[in-house]
């Protein structure tokens, strides 16, 4: 039988089919407006010069806009922070979900649940004040401020999220696979390596995804470590990211120079949307 | 139990944050007492209205901002408009009339004819190294050749050894333009940092016994140097009787041919009377009057 329309409930239904269309609204609109803005430059500069030159000097009397040192940082220090990063989280999200006794998970978990919380300026400041100077007598170098350490910053703030979706997936697995495998003469820690971690890999994939995509999109904390100078990045040397492209020149800039950070807005943001799409094939994966 | 706990810290966290409140407000009440004084002095004077436009200089930003926002006060009908395209622009639209004050952070040159300057304050530029470095004194050429990489090493100019860390500002910021442009060294500079405010080039110098910045002479505190130029060291003082180098002025830049109008010669008598002068100050630059 077919139940009554009743006001209220188509009233609310249209409430919530608005909420949900903002979201939908703000994503079309800001993709609209960065490419929008971000094509201009990149049809002046020329695509192959803005993305494969190597020199980035916007305010120069002959400027020049390559953002290959951007691009190649970027991605350096992502893989860094993940290399770092991943072995870490992925083997405390193994301790918090089969091996560490209910009250020191607990322990751990608001820990965790804490560093996910504390805002990037704060990384940055510890990083600028800390990390910065230990770095600099350390390795013995004239400067700290280096892709070494945006990398080590990154890596820890990724860390919450590779371990809460990865504890997450590791927890979701049937506990029928883990006692036949037990069953069978296996011993723990080959039960959690080989059964456990293997049925949970797309969630830990996708943790490992989540994770790159925070450390590409992150500007804040690695403006204040990172030295921002358009270098080649090596370890060492102080380089600029693209979001810390962005950020750093946006403030004064004008003309072409302007035209060209919303361009490398827009590198970064098909990045983003890249990484996006892996994430969801790899959760679809997972349902499937 | 644990309740009564929570309830505890919140009312601790809410009583201190009402501490924090009236601790600052203690502090502030010199600044506040000048806008009245002003208030009461321009209420005698005429009402004017109208629109000043101002163009030029991206350095005069923070200084034109906070005295457009204080003239607002003083004539609340005239409006004053700032843009920012650098002060030959500036220089041009007050020669060709499409604007009625043009801005340039820099003196005129012979050329540029039709038109006059007049000074409404001068901008230090300290250059500070960390307080555990020896060296106390360097002259401009050495500043230059330090930020271009020529000198690479303190030992070479009298301290200890140690690759020098040059600390710049971002591309576009008007204090780098400020220094390039006095030192000469425009696009030639190699930074190790590249930093996007005058308190992180400070806090990163005061962190690094090698590094060498320089930041808007008003910013600077104790916990790094400022370095004597040529011998004089940077003060207010020195700053406007001209004997500090690194130094620039900030100019109205008026046209000869045309007469200003009411609103805008009511706005640069203002800007360069004794009533802006702390308004310059806290924009971070000397004011002359």
């Amino acid at each position: 039988m077919k139940q009554k329309l009743r006001p209220m409930e188509v009233f609310m239904n249209a409430v919530f089919f608005l909420c949900g269309l903002i979201a939908v609204v703000f994503v079309l609109f800001i993709s609209i407006y960065l490419i929008i803005s971000g094509l201009p430059a990149i049809k002046e500069i020329g695509l192959v010069e803005f993305l494969f030159g190597t020199k980035w000097a916007s305010t120069a009397a002959e400027p020049s806009f390559g953002i290959l040192p951007f691009i190649l940082t970027s991605i350096y220090g992502t893989a860094g922070a993940i290399v770092l990063g991943v072995p870490v989280g992925f083997m405390t999200a193994v301790f918090l979900a089969k091996v560490a006794p209910q009250k020191l998970a607990t322990a751990v978990r608001t820990a965790v649940d804490l560093l996910a919380g504390i805002p990037s300026v704060v990384y940055g400041l510890i990083g600028m004040m800390v990390l910065v100077p230990a770095v600099r007598k350390l390795f013995n170098l004239p400067d700290g401020a280096s892709l070494f350490c945006a990398i080590i910053v990154l890596a820890i703030m990724i860390l919450p999220s590779i371990i809460s979706v990865s504890e997450t997936a590791l927890k979701a697995v049937p506990k029928e696979y883990e006692e036949a495998s037990l069953a069978l003469g296996a011993t723990h820690i080959e039960t959690i390596f080989r059964v456990s971690v293997p049925a949970a890999s797309s969630g830990i994939a996708a943790s490992i995804v989540l994770g790159i995509g925070r450390a590409i999109g992150e500007a804040m904390a690695v403006i204040m470590v990172a030295g921002n100078v358009a270098n080649m990045p090596t370890l060492f040397s102080s380089v600029r990211f693209l979001t810390t492209a962005v950020a750093s020149e946006m403030s004064y800039a004008s003309g072409l120079q302007r035209q060209a950070l919303f361009s490398i807005a827009l590198v970064l943001f098909l990045f983003i949307m890249l990484i996006n799409v892996v994430l969801n094939s790899l959760l679809k994966r997972k349902k499937g | 139990m644990k309740k009564t706990l929570a309830m505890l810290l919140s009312a601790a966290l809410c009583v201190s944050l009402f501490a924090g409140c009236s601790g600052g407000s203690s502090s502030t009440p010199a600044p506040e007492t000048t806008t009245p004084a002003t208030q009461s002095q321009t209420a005698e004077e005429t009402k004017l209205s109208g629109t000043v436009v101002t163009n030029g200089s991206t350095s005069m930003e923070s200084v034109m901002g906070s005295l457009i926002e204080a003239f607002k006060e003083v004539q609340p009908d005239v409006q004053v408009q700032y843009t920012g395209s650098g002060s030959g622009a500036g220089i041009t639209s007050a020669q060709d009339g499409t604007a009625d004050i043009g801005l340039a952070s820099r003196d005129l040159k012979d050329d540029e004819t039709g038109v006059k300057q007049i000074t409404v304050a001068k901008d230090g530029i300290a250059i500070i190294v960390n307080p555990e470095n020896p060296v106390a004194d360097l002259s401009i050429e050495q500043i230059a050749q330090i930020f271009t990489g020529e000198i690479t090493n303190w030992s070479d100019l009298g301290g200890s050894d140690g690759q020098i860390v040059p600390i710049g500002r971002e591309a576009g910021s008007g204090t780098r333009d400020g220094f390039e442009s006095i030192t000469g060294t425009e696009d030639a500079c190699v930074y190790q940092n590249e930093l996007t405010s005058t308190g992180e080039v400070i806090a990163n110098v005061a962190s690094n016994p090698n590094a060498i910045g320089y930041a808007s002479l008003s910013a600077v505190d104790d916990t790094v140097k400022a370095l004597t130029v040529g011998g004089v060291a940077p003060s207010e003082e020195t700053v406007l009787d001209g004997t500090y180098a690194i130094q620039r002025n900030f100019n109205f830049i008026l046209s000869d041919s045309t007469e200003l109008s009411d609103a805008a010669q009511a706005f640069v008598d203002w800007a360069t009377s004794t009533e802006a002068s702390d308004l310059i100050a806290g924009a971070g630059a000397v004011p002359v009057a």
